[in-house]
């Protein structure tokens, strides 16, 4: 799922401000923490709230859709509430936020949330974890299942750095060092002779952004 | 036999290797760093000049070595990482130093970017340090850049890499070294040590390994630092005796020193090469430690 943070609300009200009425457009999609109808529903008292203790009189409408990352699912469910609106206040991921911006390019369309990342998420202690950063070159089959590129912050590719302590990670002693996490996989799964190989250097051609797929 | 550098020839030739390491100023001016080189000159083979350490901007490293050379005759290690600086710059830089006549070159990965004082700055990292050491390896050996490109005059320089003997777990780094070596690294400069029961134990795991260890001695000059470089320095491990003795005792860099004096009798009859002496930003702690190696006669 693609993980957001919520924009801190006077950062969302200082680009609001010229705006009167508003549409907040949740995603029933993959955003996570949920950002459907309810946390739009959320948004907009928050924001009709706040624009009162400033002398701002926000009109909020809150609404919701299946994916904003899809073009037609934007364009089926948002036309027949976007008339008369001045701005919509999206609570999708970026990508969402740019889907809109294509369906409705006569409105301007403002983020309400930070996207951070791509995440698994523990059930248990409601924790997110970012394990791929999309690279386009899929290595897991090299590293215990493990990608170095997205858990190493240095992205190394031939084993750990002299950084690690108590198997964390030199660049924050709360994360798990992703080579010692590699290293121990491979070795409990008969794969050391794998992880002794020597990796050239990435190619990042292949990761140039923006990537598309272009149907012809 | 012809040797490319001094380094190179003593690791050959002699018992004990001694090299040192000073800080490029945090200045637009050499004058200081030249300063320190005099000092120390006498008492090492060569000195390793460190790249923009703990992330944190000082004079370009190449620059340093240079004006080092020139100016007081003492020999460099140029220490690069991967921190700043791309495949493309990277190899600039080694052309560089050749044409420059530096002859040893560290590589390293580098420490992460927010370890600094920059720690906005976008971390590079296109390169780790066993990737750097092929990218050397292949223009020396084949005349070739990354890109298959051929050099004209190829570079020739005397390589080496880093080792953390006291690291948990172990098996990991001896498996970077091995892919170091493989690579084309000659030597390789330790993490500071302190006890050398860790070293032996290490010298005995790497013993399949071709390649000349230096042992990185830095003294301790408190209790407080100690206990400091304990809980923040990966892989450093100091015996509870040395910081009771440093709590003891009144002058504790005389103290530090002393004990790193005692640890460096104590590896001499292993299997290193030699030591690699190093004081962050203190060119006249690093003189005075080689001073006092010297004059106890264990090396």
């Amino acid at each position: 799922m693609i993980v957001t943070k919520e924009k801190p609300l006077e950062e969302i009200l200082g680009f609001l401000t010229p705006y009167k009425k508003i549409l907040v457009v949740g995603c029933d999609g993959c955003t996570t923490p949920p950002r459907g109808l309810r946390e739009a529903k959320t948004y907009s008292t928050l924001v009709e709230m706040s624009g009162k203790l400033n002398n701002k009189n926000f009109e909020c409408k809150a609404t919701t859709v299946a994916k904003q990352c899809d073009n037609h699912d934007c364009a089926t469910t948002l036309t027949p509430q976007i008339e008369n609106v001045d701005a919509i206040l999206s609570l999708a991921c970026g990508v969402g936020v740019q889907t809109l911006v294509e369906v409705f390019p006569e409105i301007p369309i403002y983020p309400g949330q930070d996207t951070i990342f791509l995440g698994s998420q523990d059930r248990d202690n409601a924790n997110m974890y970012e394990k791929c950063i999309s690279c386009g070159d899929c290595i897991l089959d090299e590293t215990g299942g493990i990608c170095p590129r997205t858990r190493c912050p240095k992205g190394l590719l031939n084993g750990p750095c002299a950084g690690h302590m108590d198997g964390k990670c030199e660049v924050d002693r709360e994360k798990d060092c992703a080579w010692v996490l590699i290293y121990r996989r491979m070795k409990d799964t008969g794969q050391l002779d794998k992880f002794r190989a020597f990796r050239k250097p990435r190619n990042y051609q292949i990761s140039t952004s923006p990537q598309q797929i272009v149907w012809k | 036999m012809s040797f490319v550098s001094s380094l190179e020839k003593s690791l050959a030739t002699s018992k004990f290797t001694i090299t040192g390491e000073l800080t490029p100023p945090k200045s637009a001016s050499i004058e200081d760093v030249l300063d320190g080189a005099r000092l120390i000159k006498n008492d090492v083979v060569a000195t390793n000049v460190t790249d923009n350490p703990t992330s944190r901007v000082v004079m370009s490293t190449l620059a340093t070595c240079h004006l080092i050379e020139k100016q007081t005759g003492l020999e460099t290690i140029f220490q690069i990482t991967c921190r700043d600086r791309n495949r493309l710059a990277l190899q600039s830089d080694i052309l560089a130093a050749n044409a420059l006549g530096i002859k040893n070159i560290l590589v390293l990965t580098g420490d992460y970017i927010t370890m600094g004082d920059h720690p906005e700055a976008k971390p590079v990292f296109d390169l780790d340090s066993v990737q750097l050491l092929w990218a050397i390896k292949r223009m020396q050996e084949e005349g070739l850049d990354l890109a298959g490109k051929k050099l004209k005059t190829p570079p020739k320089v005397f390589v080496g890499a880093a080792v953390n003997p006291g690291l948990d777990p172990i098996e990991p780094e001896i498996i970077r070294l091995e892919k170091k070596v493989d690579m084309g690294a000659k030597f390789a400069q330790s993490q500071c040590l302190y006890d050398p029961d860790v070293l032996e134990k290490f010298m005995d795991q790497i013993s399949h390994l071709d390649v000349k260890i230096l042992v990185g001695i830095t003294p301790l000059l408190s209790a407080g630092m100690a206990k400091w470089m304990i809980k923040n320095c990966p892989g450093v491990i100091i015996p509870d005796e040395m910081i009771k003795r440093l709590k003891q005792t009144e002058d504790k860099v005389k103290e530090g020193i002393k004990m790193m004096v005692e640890v460096v009798s104590k590896i001499v009859p292993m299997k290193v090469a030699g030591i690699h002496v190093m004081v962050p930003e203190r060119a006249d702690l690093v003189a005075e430690m080689l001073k006092a190696i010297k004059a106890s006669g264990v090396v």
